[in-house]
């Protein structure tokens, strides 16, 4: 899954250009919409989210919130319709035992808890997206670059490892 | 084949509890068979053979290799590339060479966490004088040398280019043989990709003969805690089995014994990621009406991590990179 080459090769992240980069996974009913609407209505928020659509929060596998970690994402958020307002009726109530689960997960595995949100967002909540961009923005600004792939590279736990330079 | 008209074998244990080579003994009376075709020219567990043996052998000499073990040291890298070099299939044979198996949980913690266990703070230990094994040590005789510890597991495939690879801690009997069958002649033929063979494309649960009533997780138990109903899917009854996350091939043997499935077969088919899959089984599986409740359940568990990628953490997408 990850790509050591590339993170090798790629220059390291300086303070002073680096970005955080979010990945959004918002479900299409509520949240994608509530995003939406914060546009609409001209808030404004930081650019830092990459959102991706998809149709109903309970179908985020929670692969996909590795995949983002492995491969050099700095956040995560996984936004769905509160409890009781799901287009799918139970969608979320999926969501809400496995984003508990994958959050105890990601700190065994030595990701910080500032780095994975999950919320609920309805469609009429603009301001409450705008929010809380702004604010895991900044968290993740605060710690830092994850930069996964390096730090696999780093710790030689990698697919096509040259152990040589381990040999010490 | 050989001048004698026979295959050459040859299996080697790295980062393993060696049970991968009993395991190719259980295939019981059909040795005999695998014994007239084939000739086992280097066994660690089972004869007598060097590594200087097979470095003198030509390239490609052995037909068929079994590698069981993760890579942990540095021995285990060279006689992977060497073995690599002699064998025409190399497979890779149990959960370790495959997935990374128990020893890569270890890949949670940094080399310096585990030496400390492992040569200082350890209840059991004796090490007044606080040695660490080191790579080099000079002695009159001369410099002496033993393999490097690596930071982390790695799976054969991390090293090497595998051919196939029999999942399973350890592999059952009748899975061997039929790998060992398809392999020999030439039934799956798609090589130097890490072709799962001796399993199914199914999970656990396809195979699993208990009942399932199709009711949702109340609280999560474990086997000391209460006795289970037999016949009722255990997930069911609140154990947390790794049936709905790992590959079939097993028959489901610790499910007919009453035990929970461990998850040694690996991530299922459709899925790379055995942890997260069984996260993605689990959503669907709690009877859970509020948010509350399902962070107090979730709470019951008491090691996900560990868990759930009991034997995958090497083919785990996040490879416990920290």
């Amino acid at each position: 899954m990850v790509d050591v080459a590339t993170a090798r090769e790629q220059p390291q992240a300086t303070p002073t250009t680096w970005e955080p980069r979010i990945i959004g996974f918002l479900c299409y009913w509520c949240s994608y919409t509530g995003a939406d609407s914060a546009g609409t209505a001209r808030m404004k928020y930081p650019p830092n989210v990459d959102i991706i659509k998809v149709m109903c929060s309970g179908r985020i596998d929670p692969e996909l919130i590795t995949t983002a970690f492995a491969n050099g994402a700095d956040g995560v958020i996984v936004l769905g319709c509160h409890i009781g307002d799901c287009h799918y009726i139970s969608g979320n109530h999926k969501t809400m035992v496995r984003m508990p689960l994958m959050r105890r997960i990601l700190q065994d595995l030595g990701i910080e808890p500032e780095r994975f949100r999950h919320e609920w967002v309805s469609a009429a909540e603009g301001e409450k997206f705008s929010k809380l961009v702004a604010e895991i923005t900044e968290q993740v600004r605060e710690i830092g670059p994850l930069n996964w792939p390096q730090l696999v590279y780093e710790r030689g736990v990698g697919h096509g490892m040259d152990l040589k330079a381990w040999g010490e | 084949m050989g001048a004698n008209g026979k295959l050459k074998v040859g299996m080697y244990w790295a980062s393993s509890c060696g049970g991968c080579d009993i395991s190719l003994l259980e295939i019981g009376p059909r040795l005999l068979d695998l014994i007239k075709v084939a000739d086992v020219v280097f066994w660690p567990c089972a004869a007598d053979f060097k590594y200087q043996d097979v470095a003198h052998y030509p390239d490609g000499y052995m037909h068929l290799c079994f590698y069981n073990g993760g890579i942990r040291n540095s021995e285990q890298e060279e006689v992977a590339r060497l073995l690599r070099k002699k064998s025409q299939t190399l497979i890779a044979y149990g959960a370790c060479a495959a997935e990374g198996g128990i020893p890569a949980l270890a890949n949670l913690k940094s080399r310096a966490e585990i030496y400390d266990v492992v040569y200082h703070t350890n209840p059991s230990l004796d090490n007044r004088d606080g040695v660490e094994p080191q790579p080099n040590v000079e002695t009159p005789a001369g410099t002496l040398e033993i393999p490097t510890f690596y930071p982390g597991v790695l799976r054969l495939k991390d090293i090497v280019p595998v051919d196939y690879e029999i999942p399973g801690c350890p592999p059952q009997a009748d899975r061997v043989w039929e790998a060992i069958q398809a392999v020999v002649t030439g039934a799956v033929p798609p090589r130097n990709a890490a072709v799962k063979v001796g399993c199914s494309g199914k999970t656990v649960c396809d195979d699993c003969a208990l009942e399932k009533k199709l009711t949702k997780i109340k609280q999560f138990k474990r086997h000391h805690e209460f006795r289970p109903e037999p016949g009722w899917c255990l997930l069911e009854q609140g154990v947390l089995c790794m049936g709905p996350a790992t590959r079939s091939g097993c028959g489901a043997l610790c499910l007919k014994a009453g035990m929970r499935c461990e998850g040694c077969y690996g991530p299922p088919a459709n899925a790379e990621d055995q942890g997260t899959s069984m996260v993605g089984a689990l959503g669907a599986l709690l009877d859970a009406q509020s948010e509350d409740r399902a962070q107090e359940m979730v709470a019951q568990i008491a090691d996900p991590t560990g868990t759930f990628y009991r034997f995958s953490m090497s083919s785990s997408f996040m490879k416990a990179a920290q």
